[in-house]
């Protein structure tokens, strides 16, 4: 921070010679004004031969991808002939297998809009902002508040049957509060009570859904019925 | 009288006038013709002329964002190609595909990287967002560049989900049947919203030429215009973000005396 430089006062009578300047550095600023001093390269060529290194790493390592692996391609597409099962593409595998539980308002409608709006409101939350370490602040009543919405969340998918969810979930929420008071312990254990709240419920979600897409993906045959990847079954 | 050489018929014509024309400033061998690649270079202006040096390094960002915009630009140049062979009608959309894996040149490796290009997009985006959510740098002030990012992965989705349509085999038939059906069960909105998308009420022709133009027109000019928007932002919210640091956080903390 030294090598910043000093601040100068200029006083003077004239105001059109030297304006007043006030500053006034909110946590909300510009960001010129938050800069520190650090050491700065050129971008060129620093940053774009990197870029371009990089997009050529892509373009060799995607190419190779193609040479080895095929793009599915099966009979032309026959609107009275259902595969069984019909599957979505992988990423929305999630979502399809969130609908052999929940019916489709819940599984195709609400909850992947409540995951969007989430996503989108995750700057503007104070919680994500300001958040320490979950255990650092509250007692007993944050302990019963965080049990509570572990077991609630738990309750509620093994309510529909849902485990693929149920047990990832009351599986996060045993880690969550064996992370309490681990402020003194072995390193792993002090690692996981800096973890913030909201970084606990993006790992849910990452999890849940995680579970959620290979389940779908790998283990649902004729019917959604639960098969083992290595049956000889092959839907794509 | 010397041979010439690469170097020296290089350095010459980027003397002519013609070049000094098109690019106004010499070779980059000043930090001020550096300075001048960047910031005269309509496509390098989204960067800043210089960067910190440590964000260049591997744990500052994995470089997941710039996989995601290498993928872009591969998944744009092979997309073009297959355009060439492709045509969004029944039952010739199949055939091309069959002319694309046993009549063109290199029309299946063509295929298969577009493929495989398009789900590394995707498996990128979704990387490169928690990377951004893990280091916290969805922080003010870099916000509104946090939501342009959703936007974006749901865009890439889009294009994904409109793309996987367009070989009209059983796959893509069913995969979008099953997916589209999802979008009925929204209330009010749904119905009419999934008439529109497929332009009739089952997965038919209308659905794949609607699909076509959302996949090589909308899609891709959207994306084009947020990844534009969304690379300026990370310069005017200052650099690239990698992981928290400890006194940075609050810029007051550290300004201290």
């Amino acid at each position: 921070m030294s090598a910043l430089p000093p601040i100068s006062i200029e006083e003077s009578n004239d105001p059109l010679a030297t304006p007043r300047r006030v500053a006034l550095v909110r946590p909300d600023t510009r960001p010129a004004v938050r800069r520190r001093e650090e050491t700065y390269v050129m971008t060129f060529p620093h940053l774009v031969v990197r870029e371009i290194i990089l997009f050529q790493v892509v373009t060799i390592a995607l190419s190779i991808a193609a040479l080895l692996f095929d793009a599915p391609l099966q009979g032309i597409a026959n609107p009275t002939e259902t595969p069984n099962p019909a599957k979505a593409p992988w990423y929305f595998l999630g979502l399809q297998e969130l609908l052999h539980y929940f019916p489709p308002v819940v599984a195709g409608v609400l909850l992947p809009g409540l995951v969007v709006i989430a996503l989108v409101v995750i700057p503007y939350a104070r919680i994500n902002l300001s958040a320490g370490p979950l255990w650092a602040r509250g007692g007993p009543r944050l302990l019963a508040a965080i049990t509570t919405a572990i077991v609630g969340v738990a309750a509620f998918a093994a309510l529909f049957d849902c485990w693929p969810v149920a047990v990832p979930t009351l599986a996060v929420g045993v880690v969550m509060l064996a992370a309490r008071g681990g402020e003194r312990g072995s390193r792993f254990r002090r690692a996981l009570a800096e973890v913030t709240l909201p970084e606990w419920i993006m790992t849910w979600f990452v999890i849940v859904a995680s579970v959620l897409t290979i389940i779908g993906t790998f283990f649902r045959g004729p019917g959604w019925s639960f098969v083992w990847p290595w049956a000889s079954f092959r839907s794509w | 009288m010397r041979a010439p050489t690469v170097g020296g018929v290089s350095a010459w014509l980027r003397e002519t006038s013609v070049y000094r024309s098109i690019v106004r400033h010499g070779v980059a061998d000043t930090n001020l013709n550096r300075s001048l690649v960047v910031m005269e270079n309509l496509f390098l202006h989204v960067h800043p002329v210089k960067v910190r040096a440590k964000t260049l390094r591997l744990s500052h960002t994995l470089w997941l964002g710039g996989i995601t915009i290498a993928c872009t630009l591969i998944l744009y140049a092979s997309g073009i190609l297959l355009m060439f062979y492709y045509h969004p009608s029944v039952p010739q959309a199949y055939r091309d595909m069959k002319e694309l894996q046993f009549v063109v040149d290199d029309g299946l490796f063509l295929r298969n990287l577009h493929r495989w290009g398009a789900h590394l997009m995707v498996f990128a985006a979704f990387a490169h967002m928690l990377r951004v959510f893990y280091h916290r740098a969805y922080r003010p002030p870099r916000q509104f560049n946090w939501v342009v990012g959703v936007v974006l992965l749901l865009a890439t989705l889009g294009l994904s989900y409109t793309g996987y349509l367009l070989p009209w085999d059983q796959l893509a038939f069913w995969g979008v049947s099953v997916g589209t059906n999802m979008v009925r069960a929204a209330p009010w909105i749904g119905e009419p919203f999934r008439f529109l998308l497929l332009g009739g009420h089952v997965v038919s022709e209308n659905a794949l030429l609607r699909f076509y133009v959302l996949h090589c027109v909308v899609l891709p000019v959207t994306l084009i215009v947020l990844v534009s928007i969304h690379i300026w932002r990370v310069r005017k919210d200052g650099g690239v973000q990698g992981p928290p640091e400890d006194d940075a956080s609050s810029p007051s903390a550290g300004e201290q005396p």
